[in-house]
């Protein structure tokens, strides 16, 4: 890593090396500069063709992805994506990582990857109005990931809470690939007038560059390279210096004041200084707009004195924006910075010779880059792809797999299971995090935590936003492109759940070194799942995330592609919530229940064969099941709806129970086995409950899509009760000689306590 | 009728309490902290947020904002002034309001819904609440744990200046004194309490039951200007 001590030019030669860049990268800056360049260029070399700021290894990947959709404003290489919504509204939105910033300091680390992501969205000239937190843990009973969780939750919040926009969602998952690199992928949406749309970009030369906000200073040196862009070992708390630190009343005043200076079209261009603060901003600007910048170092508020031009260049000081703007508006956007509190700063001009230009407190040129050898012309790497060997990891010693058909064979009974499953903390309620979030301010939640999608509607409209976050990591370590094509399916299958159309999908994708061939091929892999399942289910890619080299001694990660999909339901008074609603109405599995038990919740209890898979998946059917959901919602004839995923049909019953206060009695028919009828989590299906007179009607439009719809029985009552029938059932316990019950019937009440306490017992906190 | 609503620098609920003030059928402005006037409003509500980044304590320094000298010469001349989580915390620091908003006992921030009994429907801020209602709304709030020494809760009760208190289901969420979630000063004209009314303002955010005390604040305003 760079040390502030340790100048670049102290060791000429092998400095590039130091900066985290190959001798072949070096060769071809050189190639591109026509001459070796200087230590200050090579710096700002080494953070813009970090992992983290070229997507050096996944840009050919990427292209892959279906990017055009109807109502896409801007997509792919924007701050954020940004889809057209009615009403003149666009929403903005984006998943962005903060993984190994808060592995070195969990407080710190959430709460600028909050911060990060939140002026992602005001760049787009978007308010943000929703957050949502996708976490991934070690177990929970170290003490290590205990100081982790505590950490990141209340770095989350602290930042999230002072801002004033609501957290409403998201996922929290342990497994013991994330002990000593925990995932922190933050989601923001934002809604704005479509009139209003800002670009990070400098298309006049001429304008000026004002730097806003807080004053730089020497956090977050060579961040981009040095955390995002290496794998973690024990030296990594000596990488502490690297990490930002957060402020959020000042990340409030710098929304506000960008939001105001956009809304009085007082900018022509307006990013915020994340990774590789402002060698990135001011390239990334010239480049889009096909102009210049030159940056005059001494006009840069600085918090610290005696910084070197490198450390002004590639500081990630946090609460940050450059806007670029025309000279005669200047006193304008001054007034409004001030008037917000906020230090801003002519640092700039943009020029017209597409060079990036760095001129030092003596008027003397000391680096001059052209914009897009920065930026959109960085390097590329062709990396080797190869299957891992084994694709699953090997039972733990003394661990005996159990066949996939049966349940847990130590005399449990599938209640027993049931309760266990939701007192699991993959699977029982998040409140003891969430309750940490403000999830209310702003005054438009409708649905927030603990249900899979969030609803916020739009004021001043009869519209709602719809969104949800999903993974499907334990399937990836079996297949990796079925568990980011599975969780594509599962995420907009959530949006669709409660009667929205999903208009668009952000990602954000964990992995392993993509030098290693195994991690690279589990990448390539996630991003060909991902695009067959976007391109199925319709849903343009507006933008996305790569974070890369999540290893540490302990191994390479589970590998993660996090989804996230925005939705618009048009009519909020259409709105179906999951949970149940009245006595008597009637119980509708949507879709097929298939085989397979692999990187299921269930397997997490009880193992798995070694030769069993995870269940299969349909686009086709996906997206049949979603259209039946959609005009279903839309005919007014679902009472509620709720998907199944982890924990399988059982748990999605459980839960619509649980939150809406009341139970059901009802019949699973069973073929393949008792475990895969109640516990597997084959997707593609949804629990739906529908007043009696209305059955017809829902038999007749999903037998219109090919969908099986199947009658389990009706809501009411204080128990939830699921009797077995069908061959995989009768006679089937007794011949297993495992004592096991054919029949699942246990108080509402017990069920809740689990789910409720899942999560308090892990961690434990229970009080 | 004109209800004026604060906005200090980290205020974040401000648009919430505009929004909720307008659903009522009166008109609000928002009024930067640095004013000294309350642009005509008649009633004056101080909104949650994170005043100046409560880095210092909760309200410590939103109280030497210039527009909280007009809020003390409003409530001074009798004027209605409502304080919300955050703007309760700026009344008890400026004097306004009886006590002290201290770290939630479970020294965490929580949000969650509570239940609230209306201790007293006879103020302008509750007059509009139905007989027993009892009231549904969101608490978000870090340090909402309302003290007082023994004796000053003593004497607060027996003046009636308790108005809201956390009741069951959800009990009391932060270690309140006396399970107290919102107080009057002994004018009857400056009440301040934890809970967002504004965030329970339409059936479809889960609760309109904020509405209640809204609608009295701006009903008490029209009763002032008919009287006038």
């Amino acid at each position: 890593m760079i040390s502030v001590e340790e100048r670049p030019s102290d060791a000429p030669g092998d400095l590039h090396r130091r900066l985290g860049l190959t001798d072949e990268e070096l060769a071809a800056i050189t190639e591109r500069l026509s001459r070796a360049p200087n230590d200050l260029e090579l710096a700002m070399f080494s953070v813009m063709w970090s992992e983290h700021c070229s997507y050096k290894s996944s840009r050919r990947l990427l292209r892959s992805l279906p990017t055009q959709g109807e109502g896409v404003l801007a997509g792919p290489g924007e701050n954020a994506g940004v889809v057209r919504i009615g009403d003149g509204l666009a929403v903005a939105f984006k998943l962005e990582s903060h993984n190994h910033p808060s592995a070195v300091e969990p407080y710190q680390g959430a709460a600028t990857g909050v911060g990060g992501i939140l002026r992602d969205i005001v760049a787009m000239g978007a308010r943000p109005v929703a957050l949502l937190d996708a976490l991934k843990f070690g177990w929970p009973a170290d003490a290590a990931t205990r100081r982790l969780v505590r950490g990141v939750v209340g770095g989350v919040g602290g930042y999230g809470n002072c801002v004033g926009v609501p957290t409403v969602g998201g996922e929290l998952t342990f497994d013991p690939t994330y002990t000593a690199n925990p995932l922190v992928n933050v989601m923001c949406v934002g809604l704005l007038p479509e009139g209003r749309l800002a670009r990070a970009t400098a298309p006049t030369p001429g304008s000026l560059a004002v730097l806003f906000g807080s004053p730089t200073g020497r956090d977050g040196i060579g961040g981009a390279s040095v955390l995002a862009s290496a794998n973690f070992d024990e030296g990594s708390a000596a990488m502490r210096p690297s990490v930002q630190i957060g402020d959020p009343f000042a990340g409030k005043l710098l929304i506000e004041a960008s939001l105001e200076l956009v809304e009085r079209g007082l900018v022509e261009g307006l990013q915020d200084l994340g990774a590789a603060g402002l060698t990135c901003a001011s390239s990334e600007m010239a480049d889009r707009g096909g102009t210049g910048m030159r940056i005059d170092l001494a006009a840069v508020p600085r918090r610290e004195e005696g910084m070197a031009p490198f450390e002004v260049m590639i500081s990630e000081s946090q609460e940050r924006m450059l806007a670029v703007v025309r000279p005669d508006v200047l006193d304008n956007v001054l007034d409004v910075c001030r008037r917000w509190g906020l230090s801003a700063a002519v640092v700039g001009s943009v020029t017209d010779d597409g060079d990036v230009t760095i001129v030092d407190e003596h008027g003397a040129e000391v680096a001059r880059v052209p914009a897009r050898a920065l930026a959109s012309e960085s390097i590329e790497i062709t990396r080797q792809a190869s299957p891992p060997q084994r694709r699953r990891p090997a039972p733990a010693p003394g661990e005996t797999p159990l066949a996939h058909d049966g349940l847990p064979e130590r005399g449990m009974d599938p209640a027993a299971v049931l309760e266990a499953l939701l007192g699991h903390p993959n699977v029982g309620s998040r409140a003891l995090v969430t309750t940490q979030y403000d999830q209310t301010v702003g005054a438009d939640t409708i649905e927030a935590c603990d249900r899979a999608a969030a609803v916020l509607r739009i004021k001043g409209t009869q519209r709602a936003l719809v969104v949800a976050t999903d993974s499907q990591p334990r399937v990836a370590l079996h297949d990796p492109a079925l568990a980011a094509a599975m969780a594509v399916a599962e995420c907009s299958r959530n949006v669709a759940v409660t009667g929205a159309r999903p208009l668009g999908l952000t990602n954000c994708l964990n992995f392993g070194d993509p030098g290693v061939p195994e991690a690279y091929w589990q990448l390539s892999e996630s991003v060909r799942g991902l695009a067959e399942a976007c391109r199925a289910l319709e849903i343009p890619v507006t933008g996305g995330n790569v974070s890369l080299y999540n290893e540490s001694p302990l191994g390479r990660i589970a590998p993660t592609a996090q989804i996230g999909v925005v939705g618009v339901l048009d009519d909020v008074d259409l709105l179906v919530r999951p949970a149940f609603v009245a006595e008597g109405d009637l119980v509708v599995l949507l879709g097929e229940a298939g085989p397979g038990m692999a990187g299921s919740a269930y397997e997490l209890l009880a193992g798995s064969a070694p030769d069993d898979k995870p269940p299969s998946l349909e686009l086709g059917r996906e997206s049949a099941l979603q259209q039946v959901l959609s005009e279903a919602a839309a005919d007014r004839i679902l009472r509620s709806a709720h998907d199944v995923s982890a924990g399988g049909l059982a748990v999605a019953l459980a839960e619509a129970a649980i939150w809406g206060g009341i139970g059901a009695d009802l019949q699973v028919a069973v073929s393949l086995a008792p475990a895969v009828a109640l516990f597997g989590e084959s997707p593609s299906r949804a629990v739906v409950t529908v007043d009696p007179p209305r059955w017809p009607e829902l038999a007749r439009l999903a037998a219109g899509k090919r969908v099986a719809c199947r009658r389990l029985g009706s809501v009411g009552g204080d128990r939830l009760r699921i009797r077995l029938v069908g061959v995989g059932a009768t006679g089937a316990a007794e011949e297993r000689g495992a004592g096991v019950a054919d029949e699942l019937d246990v108080r509402l009440s017990e069920l809740q306590r689990a789910w409720e306490q899942a999560l308090p017992r892990a961690l434990g906190e229970v009080q | 009728m004109k209800v004026g609503i604060v906005v200090f620098p980290g205020s974040n609920c401000d648009r919430d309490a505009a929004h909720a003030v307008r659903l009522a059928g009166a008109e609000a402005e928002l009024l930067w902290h640095e004013r000294p006037d309350l642009g005509g409003s008649q009633a004056v509500i101080l909104p949650g947020g994170f005043a100046h980044g409560d880095y210092l304590r909760a309200g410590a320094i939103a109280r030497f904002s210039p527009i909280m000298g007009a809020v003390g010469d409003h409530a001074a001349r009798g004027g209605l002034v409502l304080g919300i989580c955050n703007g309760f915390q700026v009344l008890t620091e400026a004097g306004l309001l009886p006590g002290a908003l201290r770290r939630n006992t479970t020294l965490r921030f929580e949000h969650r819904w509570v239940t609230l009994s209306v201790e007293r429907d006879d103020t302008p801020f509750t007059h509009a609440v139905p007989d027993g209602a009892r009231l549904r709304m969101p608490i978000a709030h870090g340090e909402g744990c309302y003290w007082l020494p023994d004796a000053e809760l003593d004497r607060l009760e027996a003046a009636g200046q308790v108005v809201f208190r956390y009741v069951a289901p959800e009990g009391n969420p932060n270690g309140s004194a006396r399970d107290i979630a919102g107080v009057i000063d002994g004018s009857g004209r400056v009440c301040g309490l934890m809970p967002h009314p504004e965030r329970a303002a339409e059936r479809i955010l889960g609760s309109d039951d904020g509405m209640h005390l809204v609608r009295s604040l701006v009903e008490s305003i029209a009763r002032v200007e008919a009287a006038a």
